[in-house]
């Protein structure tokens, strides 16, 4: 299988322009944009199988000339980090495009963006190129800004352009740096195997520019920053937080889905792909302040931020923002517990609130609204879509047995070894998530049935076959975590190795 | 080389055969009432003037006509970019309704002329030529602006256009009064070796510099010399603005790329250049890039009419593109060439969709592009938000090539230039909000219900779909592109 990763990135884009010439018949072309991400969610599933989880460096790898003058090359590869990310990826989409069988309005149009936003993401996850990487990092902008903006909610022009607004500031911000490091590196290349091999040699010592020098900033702190920046508002860490609540709330279903599982995976897979490897002296001077600090600070302002909300998506959207929260606590924790936790907790948070997504998408489509108070004894008229949500909430609340618990738990185990206080803040960001969810438990589903909704119907089959096997992983990465941690664990260590020995105690 | 008059003739072929062209123009013109038919001989000319200029190619480079003029490669692109352009414009008038009214035959000869400027702005190598050159390509926009009868816009926008250039060429030729009053010549060759010799009063030559730069300026639409813009596109025939937009602002690039490298820098080996005197005028240019790109994105925020904020981001382009004039080196005039390419592709697509839809609603407002995408005219919607899209620097479009080069250039200075990269950067954000607009009023919103269909002219989709179609070629595969850029700064200098 050479070129597998090529295959599975360009296949839904090859869909997306065979969409674009199909006769405009809406069931053919959801069937056959179906069919577009079943090859990569197969070759995904392939690389799972067959990826040596013994080794750390990336595997897969293809490497061509692109523009030899400029030594920008086509490099793919994964390492358990990525790999992880791509089985994510392929799976949310195959799933998504079921959860979007109810669009109406431009099916064609909305089913090629769909596909071209795959590609989009599998490539940012494949790419070892920093060109490369940053192309597709924008190229995903575009569908997502139209997907948002034509097929959202009454305030969807607003949240559309407020995303691309924040992306796009975030990634001039790693262009330049991006640049800075090329012509860094000798002999210049965008190759982001060779930028990690140049690790030690980015400048350290302090800039004789204020306020740099005032920080003790070197070259390497400030390219450091430039890229952080970028990816934490993907991640979306605060204060880059605001554009997350609006686009989630706005989007389609499936798009919140993508947004929540995919996206924001981006931002804290970008760092652990070239900040941590690349600038591992800035990585161990800048990690306590701007990841562990702020990652528990996201922990619990969104999960505060959550209890206050009254709709439901906007509750979930918060609830990804505190929960993302532990991904960077994780990270920020250089030790082996955190990291592997840190990166099981990417991949659970994907799964756990697709879920969640899609549950509150089941009920908008037949209530229309998504009030909290607006609804009550939901569980009485839908069993069986009570059922799923509360699977889907005490996995996210971190229940033992399923997947959130374990990856919470590891991220705290590893934190605790380094940074007590933020562990005591990142475990009180526990009961705040059991207490706005359980709350909504409570207002939503239980009580006496709202008189208006007694007539809902229960979950159909495309709704429960969208959820099924998240929920299935859900509950076999919380009783067997090995599936996801052994592909990680390689990996992982040595990125520790890189960053350990520049750690001031 | 160095030829005289007679000798220089056969190095002169494609000016030769514009202006045979334009003259059988203005001959037909009289006698043929098939107007269309004279736009078909229009684009013949200039085809075979382009073939003419690239066989030029072959030649050696050299001066001509008494070192008034010189044949480098640097000349050549600039002609060849001029040539595309008027091409372009030619092939979108015949599709418009604000030219189909007008004297059609006077309207190409008149275009010819102002290219036939062009080309001897991209290679003129004295002060006096220089000027002559400037004068006639403004003398023939001041006329093209003004040229659509019945609306008051395109007079008032002439009648502007025309007592700023007559202060900002007056202006320039004082300035170049002063350089030839302190080196003795109007030649390049021989003002830098005046220069590189004795000492001059700094002071004075940089106030000749920015008197200089005056002009220029209003060629290429910097900040201070830019308020004709946004009226004169607003009110010239659309297709005229499109060519204004590209070619005139390719030709100020030339003629001031011309000045202040080959004509008062010295060029060091391994693509660094020098200045001579030390007179900072890159400081300036640093400056005025900054301020340049700053006033055109925020001026462009708010603007209802879809030309006049074209206008406004022509003047942010003209601002990334001076960053590559700034960083005195090679590599950044490299990305200015790759810039006006790109430019010239992605702007005049975008001009020709604006002219489309004109012909159907009448005027530019942005309350006509509502729900265009659902009106029937989804081919052109998508090919306007590439352009869109692509002007704003986004991958993988064109725009971002261009954009990127200018940032790498910028970037590899380092130092101090770091914060021009910055705010470059943080403006290509700025201008996504007024470029999104565009598209969110195409897509995002509904149509009204008294707006109408479009339909769309095959004429129309020959030039469209190319243009569309390079934009993203030249996003993902640009070495051809670059190799010919690196390769067109061959400047003669003796």
């Amino acid at each position: 299988m050479d070129n597998i990763l090529t295959y599975m990135t360009f296949i839904p884009l090859a869909g997306a322009v065979v969409v674009l010439f199909l006769p405009n018949n809406a069931k053919l072309i959801r069937w056959f944009s179906a069919a577009a991400t079943v090859p990569p969610l197969i070759m995904a599933i392939w690389l799972f199988t067959y990826f040596d989880r013994s080794k750390a460096g990336f595997q897969f790898v293809e490497d061509y000339y692109w523009i030899p003058t400029f030594n920008i090359s086509y490099i793919m590869g994964v390492d358990g980090v990525s790999i992880s990310m791509v089985l994510l990826t392929a799976l949310l989409c195959f799933i998504c495009i079921f959860a979007s069988f109810g669009i109406e309005k431009a099916v064609k149009g909305y089913f090629a963006l769909f596909l071209m936003l795959d590609t989009g993401m599998m490539g940012v996850f494949c790419a070892l190129d920093f060109f490369l990487f940053y192309i597709f990092w924008e190229v995903m902008l575009l569908p997502m800004y139209f997907l948002i903006g034509i097929w959202g909610g009454p305030r969807r022009e607003y949240a559309a352009i407020k995303f691309f607004l924040y992306t796009l500031f975030g990634s001039v911000l790693m262009l330049l740096a991006i640049l800075a490091l090329y012509f860094t590196v000798e002999p210049h290349t965008f190759d982001m195997r060779a930028m990690m091999r140049f690790a030690d040699n980015y400048g350290t010592q302090a800039l004789p520019i204020w306020p740099f020098n005032l920080w003790g900033w070197g070259f390497q702190h400030v390219i450091w920053m430039a890229l952080f920046i970028g990816f934490a508002i993907k991640i979306p860490a605060f204060p880059f937080h605001t554009w997350l609540p609006d686009a989630h709330v706005e989007a389609p279903t499936a798009i919140s889905v993508i947004l929540a599982g995919v996206l924001l995976k981006m931002g804290t897979y970008g760092i652990l792909r070239t900040n941590f490897p690349m600038l591992p002296v800035a990585t161990a001077d800048l990690a306590y302040w701007f990841l562990g600090a702020l990652g528990a600070w996201n922990i619990i302002y969104g999960a505060l931020c959550a209890m206050a909300q009254k709709d439901l998506k906007k509750l979930v959207a918060y609830s990804s923002v505190s929960h993302m929260g532990y991904v960077m606590l994780g990270m920020a924790s250089f030790t082996t517990q955190g990291i592997n936790g840190a990166v099981l907790q990417m991949f659970n948070h994907g799964t756990i609130t697709g879920m969640l997504f899609l549950l509150v998408g089941v009920v908008y489509d037949r209530a229309h609204h998504r009030e909290i108070e607006g609804f009550g004894g939901v569980a009485s008229i839908m069993p069986v879509y009570t059922g799923m949500t509360a699977l889907a909430f005490f996995a996210s609340m971190g229940l033992p047995g399923l997947s959130g618990f374990i990856s919470e738990v590891l991220v705290l185990l590893g934190v605790w070894q380094k940074y007590p206080v933020l562990t005591i803040l990142g475990a009180s960001g526990v009961v705040l998530t059991a207490g706005y969810l359980l709350w909504t438990i409570q207002r939503v589903y239980l009580g006496p049935p709202n008189e208006k909704y007694l007539k809902m119907p229960e979950i159909n089959g495309r709704e429960m076959f969208t959820l099924v096997p998240l929920g299935a992983i859900v509950v076999l990465v919380g009783i067997y975590p090995q599936v996801v941690l052994d592909l990680l664990r390689a990996s992982l260590d040595q990125l520790n190795q890189v960053i350990v020995p520049h750690l001031k105690s | 080389m160095d030829l005289k008059n007679v000798a220089s003739l056969s190095f002169f072929l494609p000016e030769i055969i514009l202006s045979a062209t334009i003259l059988v123009l203005m001959v037909l013109d009289l006698i043929s009432q098939e107007k269309r038919g004279l736009a078909l001989i229009a684009i013949g000319g200039c085809a075979a003037t382009l073939i003419a200029t690239l066989d030029l190619y072959y030649a050696p480079a050299g001066w001509l006509f008494h070192r008034m003029m010189v044949l480098d490669s640097f000349s050549l692109f600039f002609k060849v970019v001029t040539m595309a352009a008027t091409i372009l414009c030619i092939w979108m008038a015949l599709g418009s309704n604000e030219i189909r009214r007008v004297h059609q035959g006077e309207f190409y000869a008149l275009l010819l002329i102002c290219a036939l400027g062009m080309f001897f702005m991209a290679s003129s190598s004295n002060l006096l030529m220089a000027y002559l050159s400037l004068e006639l390509v403004s003398l023939m926009s001041y006329v093209l602006t003004g040229f659509l009868p019945r609306s008051r816009r395109s007079s008032e926008a002439a009648l502007k256009y025309l007592i700023y250039g007559g202060v900002a060429s007056g202006t320039m030729i004082y300035g170049m009064s002063w350089v030839f009053g302190m080196t003795g010549s109007l030649e390049y060759a021989a003002i830098q070796a005046a220069l590189g010799e004795k000492g001059y009063n700094s002071a004075a030559m940089f106030m000749a510099f920015i008197f200089i730069m005056a002009g220029f300026g209003y060629k290429i639409v910097f900040v201070p010399f830019h308020m004709w813009s946004p009226d004169v596109y607003q009110g010239a025939p659309t297709p005229f603005t499109a060519f204004l937009s590209v070619a005139s602002n390719a030709a100020g690039m030339a003629i001031m790329i011309r000045f202040f490298f080959p004509g008062v820098s010295r060029m060091l080996p391994g693509g660094d250049w020098a200045i001579l005197t030390g007179v900072e005028w890159p400081h300036v240019l640093l400056l005025l890039s900054m301020i340049t790109m700053t006033v055109g994105n925020l001026c462009a925020l708010n603007q209802r009419n879809v030309k006049r904020m074209l206008a406004y981001s022509g003047i942010a382009h003209a601002g990334y593109m001076m960053m590559g004039l700034a960083i005195l080196n090679n590599e950044g005039l490299s990305a200015v060439l790759f810039y006006v390419i790109v430019y010239l592709i992605m702007n005049l697509g975008a001009f020709l969709v604006v002219g489309m839809i004109a012909n159907v609603t009448g005027d530019e407002d942005i309350e006509n592009y509502r729900g265009l995408a659902w009106r029937g005219a989804v081919v052109p919607a998508v090919c306007l938000a590439v352009f869109l899209f692509s002007l704003t620097g986004l991958p993988p479009f064109a725009g971002f090539i261009g954009k990127f080069f200018l940032f790498s250039a910028v970037i590899k200075q380092g130092g101090a230039f770091a914060v021009l990269a910055v705010v470059a950067a943080l403006n290509s954000v700025v201008s996504l909000y007024y470029y999104a607009k565009i598209v969110k009023t195409m897509f995002l919103d509904a149509p009204r219900v008294e707006d109408k269909t479009m339909a769309v002219a095959v004429n129309d989709f020959t030039l469209l779909l190319p243009l569309a179609v390079l934009t993203v070629v030249f996003g993902l595969y640009f070495a051809p592109l670059v190799t010919y850029t690196s390769r067109s700064l061959g400047f003669f200098v003796k």
